[in-house]
């Protein structure tokens, strides 16, 4: 019996990889199979805010490639820019462009801005007995510096008319981070509001110090929920993942928008483009436009060392330029409208040659 | 073959350096290489850190120590930032030495033989707890009541003139100094716990038996024989344990409440160097990455100069006590 036992120890493992080796011989020859430009692996790191929808879509595109293998670290657009310039990776997540002193350091050659997505930042609200929400920027601009500390304050009122306010105090919520989406946030109370918001723009401002802070998205938005009588900015999917209540806000053309990416998406199509594909969806005009819409960008090289990972970007790239739009809205992003995807589509062909006409771009090709 | 160097004790030949010698010196060299390394590190970490935070000195000048952190305005004061600091990693220690000196007489001198290990085994079990897990212990757990318990506070001594502005204005979400303070000192009582502990442990049985056949109590016993013998251990631990507290991280930028200035309210919002260098430098670029990098050298000098503080008052208790007992 225990001489059985004995041998059944040994024989287990000793099959189970006989048993593996021929599969093993089965997965490999079906990875080899589809393989193009040969394999390669592209590293990425920066924005958080496109994390959520780079993972989606790099698990999604892995499966029709699957020899190439692109990972994603967050970490921050600052992060990312920084990676980008010191040429740490091959390809950086960024919700702001670089600034002129910052583009002068980039290391590696040319390189290129590519506009992923959008997603609309909430303002969320908590308070007891109110359903429907509208703000102006200015109104806005003054409940978040605290000149505003009551919810049935006169300009609170003016904006809904007809609503019953309680008096109950109000909670500001803001990032303890510093973050992209305090950086758009503040950019649109400083485009729509010049007069009324004096605490500027930036990563960080320095918000008064009787306010409540939040780690991340998740943060602010726990803290939203719990208490009565807060308000704070969240971005879309967290917003919604916590059902929060969002506030319309009232945009260039004087409409009260709610934040969908239906209205996210036409604010980005209103945005004046500039030829590097950067461009502020911050207070677009049109009247279905959502006012504060956090872009994002892919930053790329023009050249790679490496001919594999070339093709492994563009269609990358591609991909997300395809399939990857109509994904957006399940992920609660926005898609891009079709005046700036046809540019990014063209710009994908600048990849990996010098003249623009190159037709070397076709991902069909091997 | 020994019959060939007779004059030799083994394992030595005629003509070749024992072995013994080579050995000795190729420890030797490997020890100092050891030693110098940590210099190396040190100097490069202080000069790479300095070059990079450059900008920020050149840009601010002196006002590096003004307490204005306005990134929106391109304003980097770091007053604020050492102000917490110093502040949190105070409340700390003072939280934590009584717990920490009463935990280790326990163990040393009042609890039963066999209870001591147990209870020591416990508390070096906090130490081996990662930071990231207290921080989200405190925001989840601890926020919450220690809100309510500083607003009772702030209402109890809204009339006592100096308390008043101490504990004025609590944050309610419970995200402030004084609760950083209490998770920092949970955190570096068992560091300073084992260092005392040693400490008590090497007073001679001899002195401690002496004090007690002279008809001194348990406390006075404590009081003549083992803290006048253990004194410079005892400071040299809350050395140990302030500098472990000026260096948390994470748990900090979790529940300090981000809001970097100087103002006497501890149960208001704060930040700390190395919480700000955490909560920011994802996003930051160009100056405002350059000042937080220049809060870490900050840091390191205000570590180093306390350290140094440290000697100089261990050396005079250790002469103070040296010639007294």
């Amino acid at each position: 019996m225990k001489r059985i036992t004995g041998y059944l120890r040994w024989l287990v493992p000793t099959a189970l990889i006989v048993g593996l080796v021929p599969l093993g011989g089965a997965i490999a020859s079906a990875v080899d199979a589809p393989a193009q430009g040969g394999s390669a692996t592209l590293n990425g790191s920066g924005s958080t805010f496109q994390q959520p929808y780079n993972e989606a879509v790099i698990g999604a595109f892995k499966q029709k490639n699957p020899n190439v293998t692109i990972n994603y670290a967050g970490g921050g657009s600052g992060k990312g820019r920084q990676d980008f310039s010191d040429q740490v990776v091959d390809f950086a997540g960024t919700d702001a462009p670089y600034s002129a002193a910052d583009a002068a350091n980039v290391k590696g050659g040319k390189y290129f801005y590519f506009p992923t997505v959008a997603g609309p930042i909430t303002v969320s609200y908590n308070l007891s007995g109110v359903k429907k929400l509208q703000l102006s920027a200015e109104t806005l601009a003054k409940i978040f510096q605290g000149d505003i500390k009551t919810w049935d304050d006169a300009a609170i009122k003016a904006d809904n008319p007809g609503v019953k306010l309680p008096s109950t105090a109000i909670t500001v919520v803001h990032r303890s981070d510093s973050s992209g989406t305090t950086q758009n946030f503040t950019g649109f109370l400083a485009a729509a509001a010049p007069t009324a918001w004096t605490l500027g723009t930036g990563s960080t401002v320095s918000w008064p110090a009787d306010q409540q802070s939040g780690q991340g998205n998740p943060g602010v938005g726990q803290i939203v929920k719990s208490t009565d009588g807060a308000i704070g900015y969240v971005d879309f999917s967290d917003a919604k993942a916590l059902k929060l209540k969002f506030a319309s806000v009232k945009n260039k053309a004087g409409k009260f928008v709610a934040p969908t990416v239906k209205a996210t998406t036409a604010a980005v199509e209103k945005a004046q483009v500039n030829a590097d594909l950067t461009y502020n969806p911050l207070n677009a005009a049109g009247s279905t436009a959502y006012p504060i819409a956090s872009p994002t960008w892919i930053l790329v090289y023009q050249n790679y060392s490496d001919a594999a990972k070339t093709t492994a970007i563009k269609n990358f790239l591609n991909y997300i330029y395809g399939n990857g739009q109509k994904a957006a809205s399940q992920v609660d992003y926005a898609p891009l409208p079709k005046n700036l995807l046809d540019k990014a589509k063209a710009q994908v062909k600048q990849v990996g040659g010098t003249s623009s006409g190159s037709t070397s771009s076709s991902p069909a090709s091997t | 073959m020994a019959t060939d160097a007779p004059a030799l004790p083994a394992g030595l030949t005629k003509g070749k350096r024992p072995p013994g010698l080579i050995a000795d010196r190729g420890f030797r060299i490997l020890a100092l290489a050891a030693g110098l390394m940590v210099l190396v590190i040190l100097a490069l970490i202080a000069i790479y850190t300095t070059r990079e935070a450059w900008p920020w000195f050149s840009a601010e000048g002196l006002g590096i120590f003004s307490d204005n952190w306005d990134p929106a305005h391109q304003h980097f004061g770091a007053g604020g930032l050492i102000y917490g600091t110093l502040l949190v990693a105070g409340v700390a220690v003072l939280l934590s030495l009584p717990i920490s000196v009463g935990i280790a007489l326990f163990v040393t001198d009042v609890a039963p033989q066999r209870i001591r290990r147990p209870i020591v085994y416990t508390v070096d079990l906090l130490a081996a707890i990662p930071s990231v897990v207290y921080g989200l212990w405190a925001l989840f757990v601890l926020a919450e009541p220690l809100a309510n318990l500083f607003q009772t506070i702030s209402d109890a001594t809204a009339s006592i003139p100096i308390l008043s502005t101490l504990f004025a204005n609590p944050s309610a979400s419970g995200k402030s100094f004084m609760t950083a303070g209490i998770i920092v000192a949970i955190m570096i009582t068992p560091i300073i716990t084992s260092i005392t502990r040693e400490v008590f442990a090497t007073v001679p049985s001899a002195q401690k038996e002496a004090a007690l056949a002279l008809g001194a109590t348990r406390w006075e016993m404590i009081r003549g024989a083992v803290f006048p013998h253990s004194r410079s251990g005892m400071v040299a631990g809350t050395m140990i344990g302030l500098g472990r507290a000026m260096g948390e991280t994470i748990a900090i930028a979790l529940v300090i409440g981000s809001s970097p200035r100087i103002t006497a309210n501890i149960f208001g919002p704060g930040d700390t160097l190395a919480s700000i260098i955490a909560n920011q430098f994802g996003e930051a670029s160009g100056t405002h990455r350059a000042a937080l990098i220049g809060c870490g050298v900050v840091l390191f000098a205000i570590t180093i100069l306390i350290s140094v503080a440290a000697r100089a008052v261990v050396a005079r208790t250790d002469r103070r006590s040296a010639g007294t007992v």
